[in-house]
């Protein structure tokens, strides 16, 4: 049983019945879903959660869904690593990197996809669908695949290689649209007026989708001991993963689950390509202008950013700050996580590291803060973004000589190793 | 001259239950009046108090936003669609 007491709209306040909309009717504003937080209260403790599943569903009573047997493939409870090297890199103090390249379809997406599959399918769709610029993509083909149900996913026709195949190989539909993401989504939009039997996942059920970030938060909070951090960094596409995440740390006190009041500054982080956001805050405005994206964090290329303008808001209440990085900056943070930490990200995760970085030099997060990153897909999808950046450090012949000249050309303590060699 | 206006659900009670209607018109904001006086209450829902769309309406011609065109006095063409799509959608 879930503790869903409707849907309502954020900006008028009209209320709607738990069921397949996401707008309202009236205004045209985002609906919220609602919950009996009295009653999720006096349900949910740590130790229920703890007895739960090693997934977002151990923390199904503040997700708007309940079912024994979920659409899963395990996503969530990824991995929070404490970031020391990177840190003092950085000048920052206590460190972490929220691992969510561990999810099953490699990156954060299951947890939403998971969510709105399981709620789609109690409200009785058979077809998946998806707007995506390419994470979403894997993860609802892949969901659909275990759900037994088809899918139609849709994304821009220029998309890595990786992520491609990753969505086509679980055989559903896949349609490449000759636009940029923001035409997908405006067409899955219009769609979603022509084919209701379909959950666009992003869209007629991303009211419920968007609730599946909030698992973030939750183990953030249950990884570093039921304590939330001082200071998140989240990437910026849509801008929903960000509210989501403010949102998670406010229900976790509200239900009575945190000994102390969260005080937890949000800050978020973009592609110069793409910044309609980090813009706005920079020029402390609250119009988003929506832009033509032209970055190599595709995952991020949204021009025109459903969530933005919550975002933005979210951003200032927290305290918080928004920046936006170059593309050789991100292929810089890429390299720089992967080097200091062993976690290879995907373009996405160099922005947030990036951004992460930018910020720590500027002061704005600071070495007496518990701040978190979110790196939320895995750097196999985004291998293009390294061609030409990395690769061997010598190509030899299969001879010791060989190997020891290339040693001795790249210096270091590893020149002496072929020293002891028997002749 | 007449423009074809394709209409989101959340519209269709207005339409009776049309996802597709033509009306009169020159510009977006001449096209989107004459919905409004063909189909009762059809500016309440798409206006703000100030006479702009609402934050969360979007309006294309010809797929293109017309907020990377000239907004409510984009002109429309003969033979163009107007798509009235809610804004919050993807990510």
């Amino acid at each position: 049983m879930d503790f869903v007491s409707g849907l309502r709209c954020r900006e008028c306040g009209r209320a709607y019945p738990a069921e397949a909309l996401h707008v309202c009717d009236f205004c045209f504003g985002p609906l919220e879903v609602s919950y009996d937080y009295e009653r999720v209260a006096a349900t949910m403790t740590r130790e229920r959660i703890a007895s739960g599943p090693r997934s977002i569903w151990r923390y199904a009573d503040l997700l708007p869904v309940s079912d024994p047997m979920p659409v899963d493939l395990g996503a969530g409870f990824t991995p929070l690593v404490r970031a020391d090297r990177l840190a003092a890199e950085l000048g920052l103090g206590e460190l972490w990197i929220k691992d969510d390249t561990a999810n099953p379809t490699g990156s954060f997406k299951d947890r939403v996809v998971s969510v709105a599959l399981t709620k789609a399918r109690q409200l009785g769709f058979k077809i998946a669908a998806c707007a995506s610029t390419g994470n979403l993509a894997n993860s609802v083909a892949a969901h659909a695949a275990r759900a037994g149900m088809e899918s139609v996913v849709l994304i821009p026709h220029d998309l890595e290689t990786a992520k491609v195949t990753m969505t086509s190989v679980y055989g559903g539909k896949v349609i490449s649209v000759q636009g940029s993401y923001d035409d997908v989504n405006r067409l899955c939009a219009e769609l979603t007026s022509e084919q209701p039997t379909w959950a666009f996942v992003n869209v007629n059920v991303r009211t419920y989708y968007a609730e599946g970030s909030k698992t973030l938060a939750f183990e953030v909070a249950e990884q570093l001991g039921w304590r939330a951090p001082d200071h998140v960094v989240v990437p910026i596409g849509s801008g929903s993963q960000l509210t989501k995440v403010a949102k998670g740390f406010e229900e976790l006190w509200k239900v009575g689950i945190l000994d102390e009041e969260p005080s937890v500054r949000i800050s978020g982080a973009q592609a110069a390509g793409c910044s309609p956001v980090a813009t706005a805050f920079s020029e402390g405005t609250d119009a988003i202008r929506p832009v033509k994206p032209n970055t190599i964090a595709k995952s991020l290329a949204i021009g025109n950013p459903a969530d933005g303008w919550y975002a933005l808001d979210t951003i200032r209440r927290s305290g918080g700050s928004c920046a936006s990085v170059t593309d050789d900056e991100v292929i810089e943070g890429i390299r720089l996580l992967a080097r200091t930490e062993g976690i290879f990200a995907e373009t996405a995760g160099g922005v947030t590291i990036a951004t992460l970085s930018k910020l720590a030099a500027q002061g704005v997060i600071r070495s007496d803060e518990r701040v978190v990153a979110m790196v939320t897909g895995h750097g196999l999808k985004t291998v293009e973004a390294l061609a030409g950046v990395v690769g061997p450090t010598a190509t030899i012949a299969p001879t010791l000589e060989a190997f020891a000249e290339a040693m001795e050309q790249e210096g270091g303590s590893m020149a002496a190793v072929p020293d002891g060699r028997t002749r | 001259m007449s423009v074809s206006v394709r209409i989101p659900t959340q519209l269709r009670t207005l339409t009776g239950g049309a996802g597709e209607v033509t009306v009169e018109g020159s510009s977006v904001g001449e096209v989107l009046k004459a919905l409004d006086g063909a189909y009762a209450g059809f500016g309440d829902r798409i206006f703000d108090d100030n006479g702009g769309l609402r934050r969360f309406v979007n309006v294309f011609v010809a797929d293109e936003d017309v907020r990377f065109l000239d907004g409510l006095t984009t002109p429309v063409a003969a033979g163009q669609t107007v798509s009235i799509v809610p804004a919050v959608a993807g990510g």
